[in-house]
């Protein structure tokens, strides 16, 4: 689909997900990959330069940002690359010491509904009965109402004071589509040879979901996960956007609240403290759409042109 | 149907046949079809009809699952908005608690001095005849009416946007997979990656930090709102073309970030279908490209995508809250936003209600359009897939 991407010719690439046993694992096959399609590479150098930034960035320059309200919104200079905000703080030191919660929040939320997915639709898949219709029915009610509306909601109730709570009530909201699509992959591994064979072994269903099936789902459930990555960044920053969540602390989400509120597009001076935080959002999720786009090109050759 | 009363030869005998005008038109029906054909087609009939009535118990299971929801959200959770209400009404006019309670009442639609199952069966019958309680920021205005007022801007706005996207989108998906590599196809890939990759209250952001205040092409703060001042709303083409230039911004967001995503999950669809043997066979009987393309690619790719327009369509609902509140336009995701932070309760409840209702309603059409065009869907769903 990613078309800067030249057609790979490795005859490899054209199989099918391999099962566990194939010798190199999957996951590193998949990088070497990525790194031949230049579609991909972009992508992966994106999230890992802003991740570098976001983690590193605050151990060089600290993490607290000294303001001096009496030089608000100057001009960007040497001194300071991007200018200052409206509280005569550094942008640029903002944006650095900005990410974390982000790239937190963004990767704990998706951890979280990777692992409630993966449980609970592999578990779901495997036994069915009564429990796999259980939670196709909660799955059917979580995912009819739409996830922003319903975290607003619950922001209004309760009080998202830490990152740490908002990742986990993103997290505990979203795991449904991924859930019936790992039960439906599920239904169909259990059906192999090596489910049977581990059966007849009798080594017990926890090893035969969690050592035999789920393994053979990685690379999807990689995929899955910075797919939940890109959705949970979407949200958090959503809500901090809206004043949704407390406006405590820094990100990038609260400082493009803070430019809309304060009118920042209004003063040419203070562009950079608007367009930065967008843009380094722009660029987070850009470059994890890129990489799930490439991976999903190299597990699923069908997607592929010709 | 009551004429034939005796089937040749049916099992039973007299007993049945007496008994048998009490079950209904239905049954009757099928009893007296004679063994040939018309089984078939009513048993099919039959199942068609269970599917209908299947997937309507389940959308009416959500939408009370979701309603039993708000109620113990506002009555049971620990800082209870009714408590908060009751207490502050006390504490900030002096008000007695029968007093306090007798609004609490009139706000959430539920009496708080009765029994909880007494509660929630007042609550329940009241949201069947719509009663969805008072508004707290607007005194006097129910929250139907308030939702009756704002929803109908954000299902015109959403749901236009949504129709063009798809249309727009579909065809561009179909011209990228007929001319994989060529110039369209690389740029919708790349445009279309780039714009999906913009969270769409961002590119709202952006549409008026560029367009409106840096270049100024668009005169962002007479687009407020949903219909300018003195403007009548009436069938003609002042109001249309009024209503029309206040949406084309919310509507220009949602086009944008959502088009490329059709576009490729279209082309995608249609290069696996042009793999298809059908089409080969077709294409060797020498039929004509524009029949090939229009009776067996299309509507081949386009039937897997349908389920999807009503998932998105519940994402453009979420998303209105984000863009109508940046754009001010009045739908129903800036009520929430404003009810919200007036903490008025109670039209946050009908708001998310309503919400659900309508993400159901168009799951709803999805499904029965789905099962219109692909009869496996209607004979092969084993209730739980």
């Amino acid at each position: 689909m990613t078309t800067t991407s030249p057609p790979v010719t490795d005859p490899e690439a054209g199989l099918p997900a391999p099962s566990a046993s194939a010798g190199v694992s999957p996951l590193r096959r998949l990088l070497s990959e990525l790194t031949r399609s230049t579609a991909g590479f972009i992508g992966l150098l994106l999230v890992l330069a802003i991740l570098a930034v976001s983690l590193i960035g605050p151990l060089i320059m600290g993490t607290s940002v000294p303001g001096d309200p009496a030089r608000a919104w100057e001009a960007p200079s040497s001194a300071h690359w991007l200018g200052l905000e409206g509280g005569g703080k550094d942008t640029l030191h903002l944006l650095v010491t900005g990410g974390r919660t982000v790239l937190m929040v963004g990767f704990l939320a998706a951890a979280i509904t990777t692992v409630i997915a993966v449980a609970i639709g592999s578990l779901a898949g495997y036994f069915g009965g009564r429990f796999d219709a259980l939670m196709l029915q909660l799955t059917d009610v979580v995912m009819t109402i739409p996830q922003i509306v319903l975290l607003a909601v619950v922001g209004a109730f309760y009080k998202l004071d830490s990152p740490t709570l908002l990742a986990v009530i993103i997290g505990t909201l979203s795991w449904p589509v991924l859930m019936r699509s790992i039960r439906a992959q599920v239904l169909s591994l259990k059906e192999r040879e090596f489910v049977e064979a581990a059966q007849l072994l009798d080594v017990g269903w926890v090893r035969i979901v969690f050592g035999e099936i789920v393994p053979n789902m990685a690379s999807y459930i990689l995929i899955n996960f910075i797919i939940a990555v890109t959705n949970a960044i979407y949200a958090m920053v959503g809500l901090y956007l809206l004043g949704l969540a407390p406006q405590r602390g820094n990100n990038w989400g609260i400082m493009i609240n803070d430019a809309w509120t304060k009118g920042a597009m209004f003063n040419p001076d203070a562009m950079p403290y608007i367009i930065a935080p967008v843009t380094m959002i722009v660029l987070l999720q850009l470059g994890l759409i890129l990489l799930t786009r490439t991976l999903e090109e190299i597990l699923n050759p069908r997607l592929r042109d010709r | 149907m009551s004429t034939d009363i005796s089937v040749p030869g049916s099992p039973g005998g007299p007993e049945r046949s007496a008994t048998r005008d009490a079950p209904g038109v239905h049954g009757d029906h099928e009893r007296t079809a004679p063994q040939g054909r018309r089984p078939r087609a009513s048993l099919r009939h039959r199942i068609y009809h269970s599917f209908l009535l299947r997937r309507l118990l389940r959308s009416v299971f959500v939408i009370w699952v979701v309603a039993t929801g708000v109620f113990l959200m506002v009555r049971l959770l620990p800082g209870n908005p009714v408590d908060v209400y009751i207490n502050q009404q006390i504490a900030l006019y002096g008000k007695s608690y029968e007093q306090a309670a007798a609004e609490a009442q009139n706000y959430f639609r539920f009496d708080p001095s009765t029994p909880i199952w007494r509660q929630y069966l007042d609550y329940l019958l009241g949201l069947l005849r719509g009663d969805m309680g008072t508004s707290i920021a607007t005194p006097g205005v129910t929250v139907t009416e308030k939702i009756a007022q704002y929803l109908p801007w954000t299902l015109y706005s959403v749901g236009l946007a949504l129709l063009i996207s798809i249309t727009v989108g579909l065809l561009l998906g179909m011209i990228m997979a007929y001319r994989r590599g060529g110039v369209i196809d690389h740029a919708v890939s790349i445009i279309g990656s780039g714009l999906h990759a913009i969270p769409n209250y961002l590119l709202a952001i952006l549409i008026v930090v560029v367009g409106a205040v840096q270049l100024g092409v668009i005169d962002y703060t007479r687009m407020r709102g949903n219909v300018s001042p003195g403007v009548e709303p009436e069938l003609s083409f002042r109001f249309l073309s009024d209503i029309g230039y206040h949406a084309t911004l919310p509507m220009l967001t949602y086009i944008l970030t959502t088009v490329g995503t059709w576009a490729l999950i279209m082309k995608a669809s249609t290069t696996q279908v042009l793999g298809e043997d059908y089409v080969t066979v077709a294409r060797a009987r020498g039929l004509k490209d524009a029949r090939i393309q229009g009776n067996y690619v299309g509507r081949n790719a386009l039937l897997p995508l349908i389920a999807q327009i009503a998932t998105q369509a519940g994402f453009i609902v979420g998303g209105a809250i984000f863009v109508e509140q940046t754009f001010s336009y009045e739908g129903v995701g800036l009520l929430l936003f404003e009810s919200i932070n007036s903490r008025d309760y109670p039209t946050i409840q009908g708001v998310l209600l309503v919400v659900t209702i309508t993400v159901v309603l168009a799951n709803l059409a999805a499904d029965l359009v789905n099962a219109a065009l692909d009869p496996r869907i209607r004979l092969g769903e084993g209730g739980a897939a």
